[in-house]
Formats: C-alpha cells, structure tokens, sequence
C-alpha cells in the first residue's frame, strides 16, 4: 500500500513536470496512432460507404472479411505484419520492422476495418431513409457518397473515435512489430508492459494515468459530438 | 433545367403495366393516358396502389410488365422534369435552406441563382421564418410544406405529390391547396392522391380511381362526382366502401366492381 501511494505521488510528479522520457512516449504514441487513424479513415469511410450503395460481385465476401479482421487478436495481427515486414517477408527490403511506421502498419490494419464496418452501417441506414429522394432529385452515384459521407458526419466521426481508441490502447501488436525500443519504438502501452515487468511502477502509472484521461476526452468527444446531433439534427 | 427550356415531356402513357413485389401483383394491368393541362387527383381506399402508381410514374420503381412511356419522340431523359413530394417526407440533416439549396445544386440550377429561388420557394411556403433550423427539428406539417418547397424550386413540368396535405391543420391544408393551384397555374402537372374527398371535389380537373390495384374509373371530376361509373367507386365517394360489406359481394365484384 505504502509502496503503490508513493509510487503514484511519483508518477503525478512524472506527469505535472512533463519529465522529457514521458513526454517522448506520450507524443510518439499520438504521433503514430494519429497518422494510423487518419489513413484508416481514408480508406475505411469509402470502402464502407461503397459497400453499402454499391452490389458488385465479391461485396459479400469483403463484408464478411472485415468483420473477421474486426474481432481479430492484435497479437495476431502483429504476428502477419512482422512476417511481412521481416528481412526474409514480402516487403523486408524496405527495411521497416522496428520502426514507427511498422506501428503505424499494425495499428491502421486494426482500426480500418472497424472504420469501415461502422460507416458501411451509417451510410446503409441513411440511405435506406434517403434512397428515393436521391433518386427522385436525380444524383448522381459520386454525389449520393458526398451528400452521405456529409449527412453522416456525426457518427463517422464517433465512429473514427472509436477507431483511435482501439488504435492508441492497443499493446499486443505494435509490441511485436515496433520491439519497443526506447526512443525510437516505444510507446505508451509497451512502456506501462515493460516498467511494471521492471518493477518500476511510477512511470507505469504515470502513463496509465495519461492513458486514461486520454480515453476518457475520447469517449467526452465521442458523447459531446452524438449529443450535438441529436439536438441540431433530431 | 428549366420547364420553359424544353418541350413538354407530356403525355405519359400507360400500356397494360402490372407490378410484382413479394409474390404479389401490386399494379393490374394498369393502361392510362397523362396529358398535358389538368390536375389529376388519384383517390382509393389504403393499400389500393396509390403510392406505387405515383413511384411507377416517376420512374423510382420500374414495371414488372407492360411498359411507362414518356412523350416518346423528344428522346431526351424525362426525369429532370419531373419532382416528387413523398407520403412521407424525407429530410436531410441539414438546415430547411440547404436542403432546398440541395436540390438545386443536383439538378445544376447556378451558383448564383440559388438564394433568390430559395427564398422565393421559403416565402411561398411562409417557411421563411425556419430558414437556418435544422430541417429534422420541424414539426411534421411543416416538413411537408418544406418538401413542397423543395420539388417546387425545380419549375418541375410534372410533380407527383404524394397525400401533400394527410397531416396538415385546416389552415395549412388551405395554404396548400392554394401553393398547388399556384403551381398549376404557372404550368406545371399536377398528379397527387388524397384521402380527403372535399380535396379533391376543391382541387380535381381529372379523377383516377384505384382500387386493389386496379384503375377502376378515369373521369373528369365533374363526371365523377355527380355519378361515377364504377359502382366500388360510387361506394367509395359514398362512404359505403366497408370491408365488412365486401364479404357479401361476389369474388369478381371485389376487386374490380362493375361498370355501366
Ligand atoms: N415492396 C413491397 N412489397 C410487398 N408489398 C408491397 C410493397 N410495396 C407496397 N406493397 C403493398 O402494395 C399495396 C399498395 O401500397 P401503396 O403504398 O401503393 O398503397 P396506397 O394506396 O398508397 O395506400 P395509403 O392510402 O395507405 O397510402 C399495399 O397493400 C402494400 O402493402
Ligand atoms: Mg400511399
């Protein structure tokens, strides 16, 4: 008990003077999920939106594929990415395991497809309401995403929030593809994994404690954002 | 597009149309002419085919067999001339302005022209008031007018209203019938079902008659309402029209009455 308080006076002390080790991690932490979560949402939000307008052959197939993908172990995927990225794998010429931007590889292969799933949900409900409308007014198949995508935007962007917050809480995979190494790979999750097998409980908990307040401004976002589009858009 | 840059892509023509969903034919054999001039008000009991004869003639549902032919020989796409107030009435998350703006930008109406013709169409509707509120925040009678507003702004040379007035108070039916007696009077088609006999007495040039998916009658209104041809028809008007009545009539009596 003695142990764990002094431990967490150290780790507030940690946090309140922005200790530079700290602050490393935090920001390559956001630094590596931020970018996986911005390309995840490129490519998830129209690849959702496609399969919910579009019936093409092979739809049902990807539909049924990224549900997989969405309950898959990190660690499984960690496993595929540093098979690919090895110096003897697919792409090991590039030489990219155990840098940021194999994180960066796992973390997007994790989050676009929950990305996807929940926009292919989004748009499929309002076009269920919009689609003779749409047709009625003439719009075209580019303008019908645009007008989706746009209509959507509060739960798309709920629905990014919730891909970063799987991204940035994730430890399993980026622990394997990115080797947590200090100052280059290591970030919040594998730091906590690494200093409590060390014994070293006050940076931990330090960056528990970021960890925390960062999912609890995501799920503030996230609730901030449905509310404001319940008020202005019923 | 404007009504006035075309030639009118009137008369519709109806040739032995059916329409099959879930097993059951919907639409019988439905043959009918649309022309140029008149309001045509389409009455019948709930589930006569109304709403699904309104969606075959706007081209949102395409015939199981028979065939919808626009005035054939222009050759051009009749859709942009045309625009649709729905049973109910679809809003997008938008404000009451953007979702009138919305249409226009579809249909290519320039940049420039959109704020007059969107104030023009909210003053008509007296929707102006609401102009920056989220369209999906409006009451239900007001979500109509806006729907109304919405297809008006087109200059549509046909529009297919759908119960245009079912949940408005008197007042706002009022104001409505005399919107759709304004859009008539510029030149545009007006093709709408109702519920509301006294409407349709109010506003009728031509009546349509459906019943089980049938047309039963298709009569001027004057004809129509002094004595209708089809006895389900002048049950109908009669307010006779009772399920519990039908039962004594024969199978064939049913589903297409009789005609003198
Ligand atoms: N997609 C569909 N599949 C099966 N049945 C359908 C479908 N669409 C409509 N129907 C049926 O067709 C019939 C006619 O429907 P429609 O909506 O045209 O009626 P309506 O005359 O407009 O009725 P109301 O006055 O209640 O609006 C109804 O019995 C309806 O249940
Ligand atoms: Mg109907």
């Amino acid at each position: 008990m003695n142990d764990f308080s002094s431990a967490l006076l150290a780790a507030l002390a940690l946090v309140l003077q922005l200790d530079s080790d700290l602050a490393e991690i935090v920001f390559l932490s956001l630094k590596v999920s931020l970018v996986a979560v911005s390309g995840a949402a490129l490519i998830g939000m129209p690849l959702g939106a496609a399969l919910a307008l579009f019936r093409f052959p092979g739809r049902a197939s990807i539909v049924v594929f990224i549900n997989a993908l969405m309950g898959l172990p990190p660690v499984v995927v960690g496993l595929a990415v540093y098979l690919a990225l090895s110096r003897a794998g697919p792409l090991g010429v590039f030489g990219l395991l155990f840098t940021p931007t194999a994180m960066i590889i796992a973390q997007l292969i994790l989050v676009t497809p929950i990305i996807a799933a929940l926009t292919r949900q989004v748009i499929d409900d309002l076009w269920r309401e919009y689609e003779e409308q749409f047709c009625s007014l003439g719009a075209g198949p580019g303008q019908r995403i645009m007008a989706l995508l746009w209509d959507g935007r509060f739960s798309l962007m709920t629905a990014i929030l919730a891909g970063f917050g799987r991204a940035s809480a994730e430890v399993g995979a980026v622990m394997i593809v990115g080797g947590n190494i200090d100052h280059v790979t290591r970030v919040m999750t594998t730091a906590i994994a690494l200093e409590v097998s060390k014994g070293d409980l006050a940076l931990a908990l330090g960056l528990g404690i970021i960890l925390i307040t960062l999912s609890l401004v995501v799920n503030g976002a996230s609730f901030l954002i449905s509310e404001t589009a319940r008020r202005n858009h019923g | 597009m404007d009504r006035n840059e075309a030639k009118s892509i009137l008369p519709l023509e109806f040739r032995q149309v059916s329409f099959e969903a879930g097993g059951k034919r919907l639409i019988k054999d439905l043959s009918f002419r649309l022309e140029v001039g008149a309001r045509t008000i389409v009455i019948g009991p709930n589930g006569a085919g109304k709403s699904l004869f309104l969606r075959l003639c706007h081209s949102l549902i395409a015939p199981s067999s028979g065939k919808i032919i626009w005035h054939g020989a222009h050759g051009y796409d009749p859709a942009p001339f045309q625009a649709m107030v729905f049973q109910r009435p679809v809003m997008l998350r938008r404000s009451v302005a953007a979702n009138i703006g919305y249409a226009l930008s579809l249909r290519k109406v320039p940049r420039r022209e959109r704020p007059e013709r969107i104030e023009e169409a909210l003053r008509m509707t007296g929707l102006n008031r609401l102009a920056n509120y989220s369209a999906r925040v409006l009451s239900f009678g007001e979500q109509q007018k806006l729907a109304l507003a919405r297809a008006w702004v087109l200059r549509p040379q046909v529009l297919f209203l759908d119960e245009p007035t079912a949940s408005l108070d008197p007042a706002a039916t009022h104001d409505v019938e005399e919107l759709i007696n304004t859009i008539h009077q510029a030149g545009t088609r007006i093709v709408m079902t109702t519920h509301d006999l006294e409407q349709a007495r109010r506003l009728a040039d031509e009546l349509l008659f459906l019943h089980r998916g049938r047309l039963l009658e298709k009569s001027a209104a004057t004809a129509f309402f002094t004595k209708p041809e089809n006895d389900l028809a002048q049950k109908f008007i009669a307010g006779d029209l009772l399920w519990w009545k039908r039962g004594e009539d024969n199978r064939k009596q049913i589903s297409e009455g009789t005609t003198k």
